[in-house]
């Protein structure tokens, strides 16, 4: 069926309103978003890694999840997932399962680029029949905004501040997309808000209803820990696509790519980077050569990622 | 009709598992307990098991996915060993408040360091207080028969918690010895079909497991947690009265050997226990009142009981296959103490670290031991409570 904006968004919710998150959070929007692309009819099972998305919509006794959940520890929502998903296909042998089920692993960036990296790479080559989501807001948002393999060169946080001798983190970030599609699942994609959700739906729908392992990778703004007006988070999400700091992507298979958006001009990484408090000191005209950095590197994935589609 | 057979102690395990039938088995991994999910993938890949089998890539992730497993609604089990199961140590844990009852198969290795690849018990120690319980096999029939009682006990309504079926590493996991199996009808029909009351994959409920729970919900929790732990006391009795119906064999929280009269009493966990019956043996013959008491329940600790069974003796010599490092006594030593001293009881007790890594446990050696137990009552004080045996000079 072709996509249609006004049919999903009628879907009743997975994650209802009531939980705890901040407001404006990137986190509970990409998990509203994601779970609308479950068939209203079929069932899903949550497997949650420790992070903001665990403590604030699961605090005894309430849940925000209409559908099944489980947390169990930081590092290792994908290994419980195939957990779960291993009992499905026992008991429905057995005849005692009647509905159909949909496997999804949450995690941040902290639980999925980091420590729950060896989890995930497990569960994909293994090509277990669930779909990771990953809120990648760039940081370990839940206990104060400290470095990840997920954040920006140059950004402050709270183990890398801003100092004297210091401008922030001083490595690049991880591409974990790219690393996920090395163990050539049948399905990875990079997506975030922007086109009015339409990316982030099709790219969910495609996901969740692949056979075997998928990979979703959203970017998720944190107001708190990227300093911004929270209002303005589409706003952000759109220069992130725009200067190509953030593309949007799918691999098939490991070796088809497709890039989903080119942007008719290409903005300068400035744009992105002057939406956000993390980055305000690239803007002192010492620093200039450090935006010139990151425009170089940005440039250097853009290109290299265009080349791998069109090869 | 039983089957006598000719199994090491990991054939065993495997074979329990085979009947048992479990619905998921998620494993990694590590001498010596590598054989049980080797075995157990020949039966999946010859159709002799229904279960699905996860080969995950480390014990973290096979506890977790035996976690998820079980809050699905299936039966799940591991296994592992040693530095495996210090990787679980956190899931350990959630594993108990999630109340899952789940098995573990854990043969019995050091702890690394220095690394080493043979028995002692620290492992099984640095598990016992996650909530879990713990039975100790002496032999590869025990080890057979824990395991086939196990998941009898971790799932009665009253109970539900994980279970850990120990055996000893190489000394019972490889040792080939005589046993004697029960048929896989009697088996299946003793196991029974596991019901689960909640689980993640009824699609009438659905369930949320594993919640953040704040100061007014965490120690009720933990409390449920101890509540359901020695609820497992009655229900391991009643399982093992049913259990020697069919088999013809005994099992309850310990096995009291030539305590009636002792004098002198060794409290031992695992294969040595043998052993230190070959020793009583022997002393009895000559004339002096030894006697051993083997725990096979050490989580929840039977306190009462063993008391009890210590109350007349003159001097008890408790055997810590691990080191805890308080500079006082090892974890059996300081629950039989414990046991003893909220009863009122003056016996002198001896505490004993052996066996560490593989180190030889002989009947010479625990022969040491009831000497130095009457040694103590000759000279009226225990003196160094606290000792090495068979460290080299």
């Amino acid at each position: 069926m072709a996509y249609n904006f006004k049919e999903y968004m009628e879907r009743p919710d997975r994650l209802t309103a009531g939980h705890r998150m901040c407001a404006g959070c990137g986190a509970s929007i990409a998990l509203r978003n994601v779970l609308k692309a479950v068939k209203p009819e079929d069932h899903a099972v949550i497997s949650n890694a420790t992070s903001c998305m665990e403590v604030s919509t699961f605090i005894y006794p309430y849940t925000a999840w209409e559908d099944s959940y489980i947390h169990t520890a930081f590092e290792n929502a994908a290994a419980t997932c195939s957990g779960v998903e291993a009992a499905y296909r026992a008991m429905a042998k057995k005849g005692k399962i009647d509905s159909t089920y949909k496997f999804i692993a949450v995690g941040g960036d902290g639980g999925t680029y980091d420590i729950g990296f060896q989890s995930l790479s497990g569960a994909m080559e293994r090509n277990t029949d669930m779909v990771y989501v990953c809120y990648d807001n760039e940081a370990y948002m839940n206990t104060g905004i400290q470095r990840s393999s997920a954040t920006p060169q140059y950004a402050d946080t709270t183990t890398t501040p801003v100092g004297t001798v210091s401008n922030g983190k001083p490595q690049n970030r991880k591409d974990l997309a790219e690393v996920i599609a090395a163990h050539h699942v049948p399905y990875v994609a990079q997506t975030t808000f922007v086109q009015n959700f339409k990316d982030l739906h099709i790219k969910s729908e495609k996901a969740i209803y692949t056979p075997g392992a998928a990979f979703l990778n959203i970017m998720a703004p944190c107001p708190r820990g990227w300093r911004y007006n929270t209002p303005d988070i589409m706003d952000i999400c759109k220069a992130a696509v725009d200067t190509c700091f953030w593309p949007l992507f799918e691999c098939y298979d490991g070796d088809k790519w497709v890039v989903n958006y080119i942007p008719k001009q290409k903005l300068p990484i400035e744009e992105f980077l002057k939406t956000q408090g993390r980055f305000a000191h690239l803007f002192k005209p010492e620093n200039q050569h450090l935006i010139a950095e990151i425009q170089a590197e940005v440039d250097r994935r853009w290109e290299d990622l265009l080349n791998r589609a069109n090869a | 009709m039983s089957i006598r057979e000719r199994l090491s102690g990991n054939e065993a395990i495997a074979t329990a598992m085979r009947q048992i039938n479990p619905d998921v088995v998620a494993a990694f991994p590590i001498t010596p307990s590598t054989e049980i999910p080797q075995y157990f993938s020949s039966y999946v890949a010859n159709g002799q098991v229904d279960s699905v089998f996860v080969p995950v890539e480390s014990e973290h992730s096979a506890m977790s996915a035996t976690i998820g497993a079980s809050a699905a609604g299936a039966r799940a089990m591991t296994a592992t060993s040693s530095c495996g199961l210090a990787l679980m140590w956190e899931m350990l844990y959630v594993a108990a408040s999630d109340r899952l009852p789940l098995a573990l198969a854990l043969v019995n290795r050091a702890l690394s360091g220095p690394i080493n690849i043979n028995c002692d018990h620290s492992d099984a120690m640095g598990a016992r207080d996650a909530g879990w319980i713990q039975l100790f096999s002496e032999n590869n029939q025990e080890a057979y028969d824990n395991m086939i009682q196990a998941f009898r006990i971790s799932e009665h309504p009253d109970v539900r918690l994980p279970i850990m079926v120990c055996q000893d590493g190489f000394i019972i996991s490889h040792g080939v010895e005589n046993i004697e199996l029960l048929e896989d009808d009697l088996v299946k029909k003793f196991v029974g079909e596991y019901k689960p009351e909640h689980y993640l994959l009824n699609a009438q409920e659905p369930l949320a497991v594993g919640p953040y729970a704040n100061p007014p919900y965490i120690m009720e929790s933990k409390k449920a947690n101890l509540e359901a732990l020695e609820n497992s006391k009655k229900v391991m009795l009643e399982v093992a009265r049913e259990f020697k119906q069919i088999s013809g064999r005994d099992y309850g929280f310990f096995e009291a050997y030539k305590m009636d009269d002792a004098d002198y009493a060794m409290v031992i966990m695992g294969s040595a226990a043998g052993t230190g019956k070959d020793a009583v043996d022997a002393l009895r013959e000559k004339g002096i009142k030894a006697g051993l008491l083997k725990i096979r329940m050490f989580r929840p600790f039977p306190a009462s009981q063993v008391a009890e069974t210590l109350k007349n003796v003159k001097v008890v010599a408790c055997m810590d296959r691990t080191e805890s490092f308080n500079t006082l006594n090892g974890p059996l030593g300081a629950d039989v103490k414990s046991a003893l001293y909220d009863m009122g009881s003056k016996v002198k007790v001896v505490n004993y670290v052996y066996g560490i890594g593989g180190r030889d446990v002989t009947v010479a050696s625990l022969t040491s031991v009831y000497e130095d137990m009457m040694k103590i009552e000759a000279d009226g004080t225990v003196g160094q409570a606290y000792r090495y045996l068979s460290l080299r000079g």
